[in-house]
């Protein structure tokens, strides 16, 4: 069990008396790609924000049941801490308007007031760019403001954003959603190179993306966690016949 | 038919016409009272009507610098006052809009830009003025102050409302702590706006006259004490204004139009601002 990552285990999840998770009991293993799919309101995205407990930011919202970063609880560790660990993407791109594009990248460490030498902050910047293969594109415009940058730009340098605060697990909500078939595959593409050092938690509308990119695939139906497995084995032979009603589109 | 689609037309026309007829109208009044403030004011200005003080009756001559520099240490002081509780109240009710104190101080800024200048001049007189025991600068600028208030709650509230919330859960996701996301991403993202709102209030105050009558009172010497009665622009030309004297008028018309080009850069410059400065989401 070393390798498991984040794991849940009875997890709930509401917003007032709404319960959106219900428990649910999963163990994520390190340098994977997770896909989590399944219709709209199904709690999938809400479960996501609660692994880096952006959940209870919503009034109202409250959780209970185990949750664990390796072998510590997420709910009882500092949610500041939780955050530098569990890194996120959001589904539109939102890098901060007024930060240059090298000041969005290190983002995490200036707007925590954290110091450091000019040339370890230049190399976290061409790391964390290169790693979300962005470096190329922007190297010589660094300085321009984040949103001068295209779209599928934008959200690779919100990844790039992550990285840089090298954490342990980078959770996707609809990262592409916002994006057109080009920037999509280019972050797709990214998917395969960040697995080697971090896990990726991928909330996905799109059955395809989820098959095209994951190890693992995650089906919530109804708050549920209906079924975790190997994403070809899941879109093959799903156990559960909801999995299989929703692959084959007869709900969505 | 045809007939039928020209009236109709002809309708569209005449409307047009009556909707630009009105925006030009409210232009009028505005450019009549410029160009009569400039050319009854504007003979008046020099060097020496900028630096001395107001010459007594029947000497020729003779400037404002008491009241410029008594609008200048009021506005500055009030200034002080007003923009830290401003700013700190508005980014509360933007990011707590639906609590009970939100609604509460909600309803206090709406009432409190309702009440009469006025009538917080005598508040203030019978605050500050009475158990100090003399009209001070200090009672004029938290007079002032209190005009400047709502103006600055509301215009933080409003520029603060208008970011996405994509952005403060930007911050949040990186670890970054509450009070920082606040001071170093929503306060900096909607700078421009709310600093134009602090140039929007001071152009509101510089103006006022009520609140400093039982307050600041007014001094025709130059004073720069804060516990003495203080001298400003729109005090002096009320003062002078009303006077029989025609030197004294003239003060008044040179007065005036010195209030109003303030008025017109300060309202220039926070066009400039929220064009240069504000930033694209």
């Amino acid at each position: 069990m070393e390798h498991t990552v984040v794991s849940a285990s009875k997890f709930n999840a509401w917003f007032g008396d709404n319960h959106v998770v219900k428990d649910v009991s999963i163990g994520i293993e390190k340098n994977q790609v997770i896909a989590v799919m399944g219709p709209s309101g199904c709690g999938k995205t809400t479960f996501l924000r609660c692994i880096n407990r952006m959940h209870e930011l919503i009034p109202g919202a409250t959780a209970k049941g185990s949750l664990k970063l390796y072998d510590d609880e997420v709910y009882t560790m500092n949610p500041i801490y939780v955050r530098y660990k569990i890194g996120m993407v959001f589904q539109r791109p939102n890098p901060f308007p007024n930060l240059s594009i090298y000041d969005n990248v290190v983002a995490g460490y200036k707007l925590n007031g954290l110091k450091m030498a000019k040339a370890d902050m230049d190399n976290i910047v061409e790391k964390s760019l290169t790693s979300a293969a962005l470096w190329k594109e922007v190297k010589d415009s660094l300085h321009k403001k984040g949103t001068f940058l295209s779209g599928g730009q934008q959200q690779r340098l919100c990844i790039a954003r992550a990285i840089a605060m090298e954490p342990e697990v980078i959770l996707f909500d609809e990262p592409t959603s916002a994006l057109d078939p080009i920037s999509t595959s280019s972050v797709e593409q990214l998917f395969h190179e960040l697995k080697e050092k971090y896990t990726l938690i991928i909330v996905t509308h799109n059955m395809q993306q989820a098959a095209r990119v994951s190890d693992k695939t995650a089906f919530f139906y109804l708050g549920e966690l209906v079924e975790f497995d190997d994403t070809k084995q899941m879109f093959t032979a799903p156990a559960d016949v909801r999995t299989q009603n929703y692959i084959t589109g007869r709900f969505s | 038919m045809e007939a039928r689609i020209r009236i109709r037309n002809t309708k569209s026309i005449l409307f047009k016409g009556v909707i630009v007829f009105f925006a030009f109208l409210i232009t009028v009044p505005l450019i009549i009272v410029l160009l009569y403030i400039i050319k009854q004011g504007v003979t008046q200005v020099s060097w020496h009507f900028l630096t001395h003080v107001p010459a007594p009756v029947g000497e020729s001559g003779g400037g404002i610098s008491n009241a410029l520099l008594g609008s200048f240490i009021m506005v500055m002081m009030s200034s002080v006052l007003a923009i830290p509780v401003g700013m700190f109240a508005g980014i509360y009710l933007s990011e707590n809009p639906h609590t009970k104190l939100a609604y509460y101080s909600g309803l206090c800024v709406d009432i409190l830009q309702g009440v009469p200048s006025i009538v917080v001049g005598i508040v203030i007189y019978f605050w500050l003025v009475k158990p100090l025991g003399t009209f001070s600068a200090i009672s004029g600028s938290v007079a002032l102050a209190i005009m400047m208030l709502p103006i600055v709650i509301r215009s933080t509230e409003q520029t603060l409302r208008l970011l996405p919330p994509s952005l403060k859960e930007a911050a949040l996701s990186l670890g970054v702590p509450y009070h920082r996301v606040i001071l170093k991403v929503i306060v900096p993202c909607g700078f421009a706006g709310i600093l134009s709102g602090i140039m929007l209030s001071i152009a509101r105050i510089i103006g006022e006259t009520a609140p400093l009558l039982f307050t600041a009172f007014g001094n025709p010497y130059l004073s720069s004490s804060i516990t003495k009665p203080m001298e400003s622009l729109p005090h002096l030309i009320f003062t002078y204004a009303t006077s029989p004297y025609d030197e004294w008028h003239n003060l008044a018309w040179g007065a005036s139009f010195i209030l109003l080009m303030f008025v017109l850069t300060l309202n220039i410059i926070t066009k400039l601002i929220t064009r240069k400065w504000n930033i694209q989401l």
